[in-house]
């Protein structure tokens, strides 16, 4: 490609600008979180003495291993759940394709861009009914299904793209349909499961309109919902908020730096389906 | 991008492959048609727990709230049929539809703002996509979209306080007369919750439309620079209308989440001052879980979802246009 030396300066220059502005409001964030609790520091300013116990008396008034716990207990019942699921349905609607596969699919692809909101009152009154309100299952078992429509469509059209070959070789050789799936199909369905089983992670981490609705209390809630219930009990001491704000937000940011392309090519291809 | 680029809603048309293609006596053909009616019913089976999640705690839902939006109910006791008045009260009371005027506003931030930057500066990040310096900024650019959207809303609750980093930075250049509680002023707060969105989703947009950039051929751009177009005509001539797919992506994905944002305005201002920054997200859980006004609450919720699907389909109809 021809780019003259100013065009490539301008570029880097930019790009540099765009990554202080992304990150600045985390340092801010940092800082903020060090000066001593109830005062009211400026925004990038650092303090005389760093007050390092912050962290420790967010995470203890927050009961943050609690919050830690419940936003995994939820993760393990959604996840694994949801990919099985699509999985499962994506293998019929990609592969099998038998009559009918056509419109059940377009009635999933119906509900790919629907708001939350949209479902969100008669989901509130229908775990009221199931006795389920204000437990972990009330957020469970509708994400399960608001994610149906992303995960079936994600893997069936990974399911599309398998070489009919590779079926039809497996089945001359006596392979059962079941053989075949678990056999075959699921072990090279690696790339787009560990994709999706992200996406799926980080969108049950960060859930919050349901966690607010269905689960009164924070311990049984999603991390994003009880960082919300956090904001309102601390909302008048910043650094304390800070403090616990990071916290909150330090597991999916760890997570993140440690298998980070996996991350960025899933939102990047999620985002180009959804 | 790579493999998984399938198009979407391809056809599931291809004939069974074993279907017989010589004439064969009738008790064949019904044995196998009995099969393949078996094989159906089995690949059907496979589908049945995902329908019935789906059927369950999705469709169910949005017939309901179709149904609860013709009522008028608090919640509690016997619901009263009152037709479409509380459609006509949604487009009546500017109360009501403040909240989808707010939103569109919204849009403003969310979208037109990331994409025309995020076209901008991919477009001057190209040219030095494989550096290393692109490498490290694929990894900052994308921590907004890694945070739940309640801690950005917190975060940035704080810079744009009155002693937060958006003050203390225009202190630093000189604008001292303009600072102020960009959140809490009449004026600024909705622009202010606005600030947030384009933020969480400029290195979003940024990125994709980076990606659907690298695939131009350069073979074009060198034909262009020896026909002396200079760097707009370039960008106007070739970039643009190749990124046209990406572009259609990252408005669908920002406008639905200005349309339908909830998280960033509960968190940063809950709607006020007043009802400065009311979204129809916001709105719609005020109304049903806070005044009982379930039936009032479903309409506004109707609208959202017909908003929402006003705006998508003709996009991807746009987008899928272009493919061709």
């Amino acid at each position: 490609m021809i780019t003259s030396a100013r065009e490539a300066w301008i570029g880097r220059v930019l790009l540099v600008v765009l990554m202080l502005v992304t990150v600045l409001p985390f340092v801010s964030l940092f800082v903020t979180a060090l000066h001593p609790p109830g005062t009211y520091p400026s925004g990038l300013s650092w303090p005389e003495t760093p007050h390092w116990s912050n962290f420790v008396a967010a995470f203890q008034s927050a009961d943050m291993h609690r919050l830690l716990w419940s936003s995994i207990l939820i993760e393990l019942g959604v996840v694994p759940v949801a990919l099985l699921v699509a999985t499962l349905a994506g293998f019929a609607l990609g592969h099998l394709r038998p009559p009918g596969a056509k419109v059940v699919f377009i009635v999933f692809l119906l509900g790919l861009t629907l708001p939350f909101e949209g479902v969100i009152i008669p989901l509130y009154y229908q775990m009221r009914e199931l006795g389920l309100l204000g437990t972990r299952w009330a957020i469970i078992l509708p994400l399960i299904g608001l994610y149906m429509p992303f995960a079936v469509m994600w893997m069936r059209a990974h399911f599309v793209t398998m070489p009919k070959d590779l079926s039809e070789a497996a089945r001359i050789d006596g392979c059962s349909t079941w053989h075949l799936f678990w056999r075959i199909h699921v072990p090279l369905s690696m790339p787009a499961l560990s994709s999706l089983a992200i996406l799926l992670f980080l969108w049950t981490w960060n859930q919050f309109l349901l966690a607010v609705v269905l689960v009164d209390d924070p311990a049984k809630r999603t991390m994003a919902g009880a960082l919300g219930a956090f904001q309102g009990r601390f909302g008048n001491d910043i650094p304390l908020l800070c403090a616990g704000s990071l916290l909150i937000l330090t597991p999916t940011l760890l997570l993140f730096l440690a298998f980070q392309r996996r991350f960025v090519t899933a939102l990047m291809q999620g985002s180009l389906k959804g | 991008m790579t493999q998984y680029s399938a198009p979407v809603v391809t056809g599931a048309t291809t004939p069974a492959a074993d279907a017989p293609s010589a004439p064969v006596d009738p008790r064949r053909r019904r044995a196998d048609l009995a099969r393949r009616l078996r094989r159906g019913a089995w690949a059907m089976s496979l589908v049945a727990p995902a329908a019935a999640f789906y059927g369950f705690f999705v469709l169910r839902p949005l017939v309901l709230t179709l149904q609860y939006s013709f009522y008028d109910w608090n919640g509690v006791t016997q619901a009263e049929w009152v037709g479409v008045s509380n459609y006509v009260a949604l487009v009546r009371d500017p109360q009501l539809y403040g909240s989808i005027l707010n939103a569109f506003q919204l849009i403003l931030f969310f979208s037109v703002v990331p994409v025309t930057l995020g076209l901008l500066a991919a477009n001057a990040i190209r040219g030095i996509a494989a550096t290393r310096l692109s490498v490290v900024a694929r990894t900052v650019l994308f921590l907004p979209q890694i945070i739940p959207l309640v801690a950005a809303g917190i975060m940035w609750s704080w810079q744009l306080a009155t002693n937060g980093l958006v003050n203390q930075f225009l202190r630093l250049i000189g604008l001292d007369g303009v600072t102020r509680a960009w959140l809490g002023d009449f004026g600024t707060a909705l622009p202010a919750v606005g600030v947030i969105g384009a933020w969480v989703l400029l290195g979003l947009c940024m990125l994709l439309l980076l990606a659907g950039m690298t695939k131009i051929d350069t073979a074009l751009y060198e034909a262009a620079r020896i026909d002396g177009a200079g760097p707009v005509r370039e960008f106007f001539s070739i970039t643009l209308p190749s990124v046209r797919q990406e572009v259609g992506i990252c408005i669908t994905i920002t406008v639905i989440a200005a349309l339908a944002s909830f998280d960033i305005v509960f968190t940063s201002t809950q709607g006020g001052p007043g009802n400065s920054t009311l979204v129809p997200g916001l709105q719609i859980y005020y109304l049903a879980f806070f005044q009982r006004e379930v039936g009032m609450a479903s309409a506004l919720a109707v609208a959202l979802m017909l908003l929402v699907l006003a705006v998508v389909l003709p996009l991807q109809w746009f987008a899928r246009d272009g493919d061709k």
